[in-house]
This record gives structure tokens, sequence and C-alpha cells, in this order.
């Protein structure tokens, strides 16, 4: 069930995604056909602002549209509505939103200087 | 109109309070029958109390419109050579709306969506001002041309399953009217009408895969339209203006 301000929000976060996704199907094939090792991965990315805000808004756009996506899903599907429905929408969100930034977090500050 | 020889076996939705059963019935196949012919055969010559609408019988008023084989047609205007299977036909009600009795399905749902949806002409002049003139070439009286020529008959409305999953959902006729007044110059109402299509049942839910204008008898495409009323809300939202 889509209203104009969550079309829009998905229509944004597509826009946000699309470059990302390309830097980081880039970046993959980077790193395989050099032949880094985790090590090498992890010092280019800790401590990097860059890498941190690179998959921070990935993470955080990729959040918003799935949730709004499963959103659509869950009413049409299987007939969730009402505030049950943004619940669950929002907990979608939220759920993508930790385990993303862990993964960034992780890679780019947690552990940073050790 | 000649017989052939042959029968078509035709199952008839039947439902009354509620209550409904396919009923089948034999039906002498003719040259250049339709589909309304034969319910009308059914209803003269083997059971009075079969109900369905219809008027005009020449693509028109839109009333006809019935499931045929699974599909919305306009039954006026549909050949039974262009859908019977093997000679069997299965007529049903419209899909996505209340049965009365039969074959006649309560259009109220679906009008009180042009309603809602702000399908409604708002003149911006009265009858004392002189006629605005409109250019034929003008890119918006194009646009509005080409979503005009509906008779609505509900045959989209019956082919949408965003409408069947979503029974707020406003259907591709309502949002289809309401984008031909988008483009009429003339009109006065557009804030409350973009604002009318922006809502839980709004044009954003569809989801373009275009079952309306696949069936739609008059060849509109009410997705094209759907599709100019997303552009025009997030412009709108944006402060982009139209
Ligand atoms: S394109 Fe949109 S309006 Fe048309 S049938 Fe599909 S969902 Fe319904
Ligand atoms: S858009 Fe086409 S299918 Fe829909 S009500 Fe109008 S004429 Fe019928
Ligand atoms: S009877 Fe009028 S359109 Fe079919």
């Amino acid at each position: 069930m889509l209203n104009l301000h969550l079309y829009m929000a998905q229509r944004l976060t597509a826009l946000i995604m699309a470059p990302l996704v390309i830097g980081h199907l880039a970046v993959m094939i980077y790193a395989v056909q050099g032949g880094l090792s985790v090590a090498e991965i992890l010092a280019r990315t800790q401590g990097s602002l860059a890498w941190f805000l690179f998959y921070g808004s990935f993470v955080l756009a990729v959040s918003i549209h799935a949730a709004i996506g499963m959103r659509v899903i869950m009413f049409e599907w299987l007939g969730i509505k009402g505030t049950l429905l943004s619940l669950i929408s929002w907990g979608v969100c939220l759920l993508l939103l930790m385990l993303g930034g862990r993964a960034v977090w992780a890679v780019t500050f947690a552990g940073a200087g050790a | 109109m000649s017989e052939t020889g042959e029968f078509l076996q035709v199952s008839i939705w039947r439902e009354q309070d509620g209550n409904g059963h396919f009923e089948s019935f034999q039906v002498p196949r003719r040259d250049n029958q339709t589909i309304l012919d034969v319910v009308a055969w059914v209803q003269q010559q083997a059971d009075p109390t079969l109900s369905y609408r219809f008027a005009c019988r020449v693509g028109m008023c839109g009333s006809c419109a019935m499931m045929v084989n699974g599909a919305p047609r306009w039954t006026c205007r549909t050949h039974v050579q262009k859908v019977a299977d093997d000679n069997r036909l299965e007529i049903a009600p419209l899909r996505n709306l209340p049965v009365i009795k039969d074959l006649a399905v309560d259009m109220d749902p679906f009008f009180d969506k042009w309603v809602a949806a702000e399908a409604v002409f708002e003149p911006s002049q009265t009858r004392d001002d002189p006629m605005p003139p409109i250019n034929p070439q003008d890119p918006m009286r194009i646009a509005a041309s080409d979503a005009i020529e509906c008779i609505n008959c509900a045959v989209c409305y019956a082919a949408c399953d965003v409408v069947a999953a979503n029974p707020d959902y406003l259907g591709p006729a309502a949002l289809n009217r309401a984008w031909s007044l988008v483009n009429d110059s003339r009109d006065d109402g557009q804030d409350a009408r973009l604002k009318a299509v922006s809502g839980g049942g709004g044009c954003h839910n569809c989801h373009v895969q275009q079952g309306c204008a696949r069936y739609c008898p008059n060849e509109l495409n009410p997705t094209l339209s759907i599709s100019g009323l997303k552009r025009a809300t997030a412009k709108s939202l944006l402060g982009w203006g139209q």
C-alpha cells in the first residue's frame, strides 16, 4: 500500500542505490582480480570515512527501499494492514539497518587503530 | 444469422443472495454470434429468470461487461468465434465487483472511486464567460484526447490485480479519467485532484503491468495515464509545478 511519500522514498533510494551497486560490483571485481587478501582489504577500509559513507549510505538506502517493497508484498499478498503493517515495515527497515550497519562498522571503524 | 447446426456448451454463473453456482446450457451456434446474443438466447429461450445488464448493444454504453472464459469482455462486441474454447463458454459476472444477481454486478464501488479520485470536471469559469480557445495541437489537449474515449465499462477494473488485492485502490478507469482532467486547461480542481490520487489507494499503487490496457475494449492505456499522474504528483511534491 503506497502513498505519494512512500513512493517517492522508494524511487529516491533506488536512485541512490543504482550508482552504489555499480561501485560495489567494481570493487568486488577489483578485489578478486587483484587477489587481495582479507587483511589487505581491511587495511584499505579500516578507519576510512569514505568507505564508511559509501557502504553506510548503501545500507541506509537498501533498508528503506526493501522495507517499502516488503510492505507492499505483505499488504497485497498476506492481507496485513493498519498499525501492524507499519510496525512490521519499520521492523524490517531497522533489522536491515542493524545487520548492514554492523557489517559496515566492522570493516571501517571497529577496531580501527588496533 | 444462420444456424450452423453446432451447439455451444455454455456455463453461466447463477447467484442469488450470496449463493452461487455455474449452470449449463446448450445454445445453438450461429454465424457472427456475440456473447451477449448467447446470454440473451438463454434468457429468452431457456430460463427467463436469468439476470444480466445491457443497453446499447453497439459498444457505446459500457453496461454489458462480463467475464468470458476468465477474461473481462464487453459482451455485445465480443464474437463467440473469438473467445470460445472448442465450443465451450464460461460466462460469469465482472470480477472485483459485488454481484447483485447472476451476471449483474453492483457498479457503485466503481463509480464511487471516480468521485474519490476527483475525476470530476471542476469548471474554472461560468457559463457567462467566453469559451476559452483550445488548440487541438496543444500537448495537453493531445494527452487528454488519448485518455478520453472511456465508456465506463469497468473491464479494466475487473482485469486489475491491484484492485483485487487492495480494495481501496481507485483503479485504472478513475485514474485514467483523473489524468484526462489534469490535462484539461479549463479545469480548476488540480490541487484537490493530485491530493486525491496520492493516498493509500492512489496511483502510486499501480504495478504498471498493463492488464487494464490489454483488455480495454476502446484500446485506451490507463497505465500510461497513471504514469502521468505519478509524474505530476511527484513534481508537485518537489515544487516543480506541472
Ligand atoms: S497497470 Fe496498474 S491499473 Fe492497470 S491493471 Fe496493472 S495495476 Fe491495475
Ligand atoms: S478505460 Fe477502457 S476498460 Fe476501463 S472503463 Fe474505460 S473503456 Fe472500459
Ligand atoms: S450493451 Fe452497451 S456497450 Fe455493450
